[in-house]
């Protein structure tokens, strides 16, 4: 008993490093598979581009939405865009998470002597997202010379916290995707409706859906936290320091996606074979 | 005699085919739970649709291509038969089986491959649909005034939608036969599937209904394929399209019926020829 109390405690690589090491195995596992890699990334550059050539034919016709510009609409499109390919891509291991938890593997993660976010973060990395984002960087500073935005501290300040807020928004659905998985077993296609809907018509700003739904996507899912009121400010619409910190308020939509999780991890019966 | 011998041959054919579609049926009912979810995500993706749409029309009403009620109905039809005319919607298990060599087996039965692929793509296309459209449109015919799908305003018009859906399923199958065969000749058939599943999504008025592009844009993609999938029925339901000008474009989707079966049994029969089969 002695011994072991004299004894150092093992060397604990820091959880930060960890992860950086989880990562840099996926990319190299990936770049194993370049061509597959290449061809998905230019489908998720395709599938935004439909969606950019939709959204300029309807301005080629009708100008304005809501009283939102085609500029207007095009930042909202593009930081939207970026938001969930930068969720997609660090939390993609819960969008996956059905096939961890039926395949067993979970319970392999729960024996290990680290946190299991860490290790599900990790189980995955969706790097095929870059042609997604760099699309929408593109169309970004498209839309903003579009836009006419008048640029200064505070307003990129602003587009930063989108992008976080943002993409803490839609990692905490996926947390509560994989969350509800430790339950049903099977991925939930409904989610869909959060994650890609969000996605797909997060390219408007949420105003433009009507007063209820606007209601919604604040007090449910705080999407407007992260879209309408820092679009505001980006544009102009409004000058309120609020609206600029809004999307980090966002954040913590992931507490309660974090308790849903740790209240499945401790229900959790493994079923694997 | 002959006759008879020779209609029992065809009724046993069918048979083969019929059966398909019984497996693929009974198969969708399994997956009852999944069904439920599809529908659901299917009839919020339709309402933010025509959300947009309604905003868009309230911001400069004179520049709306079709009557919104019009385009209500569209887009209700549009994502009750879905599985009629996704394009991403393939089967991975063709592809499988011809990158894996489990090809053989089928290359074993005595029926013509490419017809077969076709029946089972026809056969799941439609147990899916059949499975899925029903709940979406009995909700969406009770929706309020504006937003809600309603029905054709003739019954001519509505036998011409369901001729026309069954072409439309019909090119929408062929083009995506060209796909799997094509497929023989490359090693990794993932980007040739991507990119025809995007340009589809594009061209055959998926991401935004065809009267909506440029009106010269308009003129040339009516007269490609994807515009012969979902695009026709569609508008011919909603009443966008009726008279000389719904049956010209069934015509155009018999032309291209004809065309792409025959250039997938063409590309179909110089694969077979050259088909070698590695693997254990």
């Amino acid at each position: 008993m002695m011994k072991r109390e004299n004894h150092k405690k093992p060397h604990k690589t820091p959880a930060a490093k960890l992860y950086l090491h989880y990562i840099s195995i996926q990319i190299r596992s990936l770049m194993q598979y370049k061509k597959s890699f290449i061809m998905n990334a230019m489908g998720q550059f395709l599938a935004s581009f439909n969606a950019f050539v939709g959204i300029h034919f309807l301005f080629m016709r009708f100008h304005s939405i809501s009283g939102y510009t085609y500029g207007d609409v095009l930042l909202c499109f593009s930081v939207v865009q970026m938001e969930f390919s930068l969720a997609e891509c660090v939390a993609r291991g819960f969008d996956s998470f059905s096939k961890i938890v039926r395949q067993g593997t979970f319970d392999r993660i729960m024996t290990r002597p680290r946190n299991e976010i860490l290790q599900v973060l990790g189980s995955s990395f969706e790097l095929t997202r870059i042609g997604r984002t760099v699309q929408a960087a593109l169309i970004f500073a498209y839309g903003t010379s579009h836009a006419g935005i008048e640029w200064s501290f505070s307003r990129v300040l602003t587009v930063l916290f989108m992008l976080i807020g943002g993409t803490g928004v839609f990692s905490g659905i996926f947390l509560i995707n994989a969350a509800l998985c430790f339950f049903t077993l099977e991925g939930l296609e409904f989610i869909n409706i959060f994650t890609d809907g969000a996605r797909e018509y997060g390219q408007y700003p949420i105003d433009v859906y009507g007063k209820r739904m606007t209601r919604f996507c604040t007090a449910v899912i705080p999407y407007t936290l992260v879209q309408l009121y820092p679009l505001h400010y980006l544009t102009g619409r409004s000058d309120s320091i609020l609206y600029m910190l809004l999307p980090l308020a966002g954040l913590f939509f992931l507490v309660p996606c974090y308790a849903l999780w740790r209240f499945g991890v401790r229900k959790y019966k493994s079923s694997g074979s | 005699m002959i006759e008879v011998t020779d209609f029992a041959r065809f009724l046993s054919r069918w048979k083969k085919y019929i059966s398909f579609f019984r497996l693929r049926f009974s198969m969708g009912l399994q997956y009852r739970t999944a069904a439920l979810a599809g529908i659901a995500t299917q009839f919020v993706w339709g309402f933010m649709e025509i959300n947009v749409f309604y905003a868009f029309n309230q911001s400069d009403p004179a520049a709306f291509p079709m009557g919104f009620e019009q385009l209500a109905s569209y887009i209700w039809m549009q994502q009750a038969f879905l599985a009629l005319f996704m394009t991403w919607f393939m089967e991975t298990e063709i592809f499988d089986s011809i990158m894996d060599g489990n090809i053989c087996y089928e290359l074993c039965r005595p029926i013509d491959i490419y017809d077969m692929w076709f029946a089972r793509s026809v056969a799941n296309r439609t147990s899916r649909a059949l499975l899925r459209c029903v709940p979406i449109l009995i909700v969406a015919f009770f929706l309020p005034a504006p937003y809600a799908l309603t029905l054709p305003p003739d019954a001519l018009t509505f036998l011409r939608f369901i001729a026309a859906m069954v072409l439309g399923m019909t090119v929408t199958v062929a083009m995506c036969m060209l796909v799997y065969m094509l497929s023989f000749f490359t090693v990794s058939p993932q980007g040739l599937r991507i990119i025809f599943a995007m340009t589809a999504e594009l061209f055959q008025g998926i991401v935004i209904p065809i009267p909506f592009f440029p009106p010269r844009v308009q003129k040339i993609l009516e007269l490609l394929p994807f515009a012969s999938m979902e695009n026709v029925p569609l508008r011919i339901y909603s009443g966008h399209i009726s008279g000389g000008e719904a049956v010209r474009a069934m015509l155009l989707q018999v032309f291209w019926i004809v065309a792409l079966v025959a250039i997938g049994k063409l590309i179909c029969g110089s694969a077979m020829k050259k088909v070698t089969l590695q693997g254990g």
